[in-house]
């Protein structure tokens, strides 16, 4: 499913019914997450990916345009690199442990000893909560603050509060070359 | 925007449980899937519900865009002020034994809540401004071109 | 290669398999087409199904989701899958949507100061700028602006 969603995707012209099938996409990923266990992950997949980031890839597009011109160029030297890169993965895979093996090397380091730790030091009940705000605090406060620049950075570009300064200079640079 | 009357009442229904939903996930996400990420997400999406439906000019009564931008920074100040407050106590940066020294699995528990909270104020005011950025641009295609 | 592809090495890698497919699909939409809306759509393909590589590491057969019981009264029985990589995922999901909307924006502003947002008509756009600069300065810097 999530393989069909995706080629279509890549065929598809109107980037209307994009913006769409990659909500679709979010979402079937999100049923997956769940069957692999990870509830927090699908849930904020399924609020992020097919709430947000479609209504931002909406707004976009009513900023600029809705159709995709077709592109003159060959597609044979982008799918060269694209199945020799595959290739290469897949070459990496080959000794990797099998799904679900309790005995992987993610499963015998730190992952359990979180697991045992988290009932006695921390004693809530949901763990992936106690790794993200206590063990991991550090890391949660590295990606608020990225969240917070990157907010930062859209309201810098598109907030509008540029655009005056930008006439600002403009005029600035007109009086200059008189 | 007179169009659309199903729109404007399901969603005058939906937006009060969307917000309660989104307060449930933040501070019952010790116990259940849940935390600020997702909690600041969905109280985002109220607002964001809110603004497509009824115009950016109603929502942005509601919340202002000044407002938003502050608390864009007083969530991570917050999570911040959290560590601090635990340096002062005595103990190392961001270890929420410190807020009950006599029973530390306890100040966890209000640490967590602290930092989760923080997380949910940026995240929902990062979303907001954003969906604000990207609206309050006068659009080039009109309503009949979709 | 001391390999053997029996059924349950097949079994057991084809969530790898999967996920490299789809994430060259992201990547080849990130490479082959032009329009910048649709790359950014490829982007996150290409993100999502790193995601899935890290959720689908803590699995493990039979576990279930790493949330103990409201008593907190924990029976040995039960396998929980390691809640690390759920951890680590959900909050790059958060920056991932964050940095989505920086490109959009980037994208929002690229169209505003080319009136186009195809990727060839960009580059055309750029190398008329150049051309018009050499013929205005292109003696006095040798020809190349």
């Amino acid at each position: 499913m999530l393989v069909l969603t995706a080629i279509a995707v890549v065929r598809m012209r109107s980037l209307f019914a994009i913006a769409m099938l990659s909500g679709v996409f979010s979402l079937l990923s999100a049923l997956l997450f769940v069957t692999m266990d990870a509830v927090d992950v699908a849930f904020t997949e399924a609020a992020v990916g097919a709430g947000i980031s479609t209504v931002l890839v909406l707004g976009t597009l009513a900023l600029t345009s809705r159709f995709e011109k077709p592109t003159k160029r060959s597609p044979m030297v982008p799918l060269f690199v694209v199945l020799v890169t595959g290739a290469a993965l897949i070459y990496g895979t080959l000794d990797m442990p099998n799904f679900g093996s309790p005995d992987a090397p993610v499963q015998t380091h730190v992952g359990p000893d979180y697991l045992e730790r988290s009932v006695e030091e921390i004693d809530i009940p949901n763990v992936v909560t106690s790794i993200l705000a206590s063990y991991r605090g550090y890391d949660t406060l590295g990606e608020t603050a990225v969240v917070f620049t990157a907010g930062i950075g859209v309201l810098l570009l598109i907030s509008g509060l540029r655009l005056r300064r930008r006439r600002d200079d403009e005029d600035e640079d007109e009086s200059e070359e008189v | 925007m007179r169009h659309h009357l199903i729109l404007r009442v399901i969603t005058k229904l939906l937006v009060g449980a969307i917000m309660l939903f989104a307060f449930y996930v933040q501070f019952h996400g010790d116990f259940s899937p849940g935390g600020g990420f997702q909690a600041g997400v969905i109280m985002a999406v109220a607002f964001i519900l809110y603004g497509l439906v009824f115009s950016l000019h109603n929502v942005q009564k509601v919340f202002p865009p000044w407002l938003v931008h502050k608390l864009v920074a007083l969530g991570v100040l917050f999570y911040a002020g959290t560590g601090i407050v635990s340096m002062f106590l005595g103990y190392t940066f961001l270890d929420y034994g410190a807020l009950v020294p006599s029973h530390p699995s306890s100040g966890q528990h209000y640490g967590i809540l602290a930092v989760e909270l923080g997380v949910g104020i940026t995240v929902t005011a990062v979303m907001v401004a954003i969906y604000y950025a990207f609206a309050g641009r006068p659009p080039r295609l009109s309503d009949e071109e979709w | 290669m001391g390999f053997e592809l029996t059924q349950e090495y097949i079994l057991g890698h084809m969530n790898y398999w999967l996920f490299s497919v789809l994430m060259m699909t992201g990547l080849y939409i990130v490479v082959a087409k032009g329009n910048l809306v649709k790359k950014i759509v490829g982007l996150n393909i290409f993100q999502t199904s790193v995601f899935m590589v890290y959720i689908s590491m803590g699995k493990i057969t039979g576990g279930t989701a790493p949330i103990f019981p409201q008593d907190m009264e924990i029976d040995p029985e039960v396998v929980y899958s390691n809640p690390l990589p759920h951890v680590l995922i959900l909050t790059a999901i958060v920056v991932g949507i964050a940095t989505t909307s920086l490109g959009l924006a980037l994208i929002v502003r690229i169209q505003e100061e080319f009136n186009t947002i195809e990727e060839d008509d960009i580059l055309k756009i750029e190398r008329a700028i150049v051309q018009a600069e050499n013929a205005i300065h292109g003696d006095a810097m040798g020809g190349r602006a």
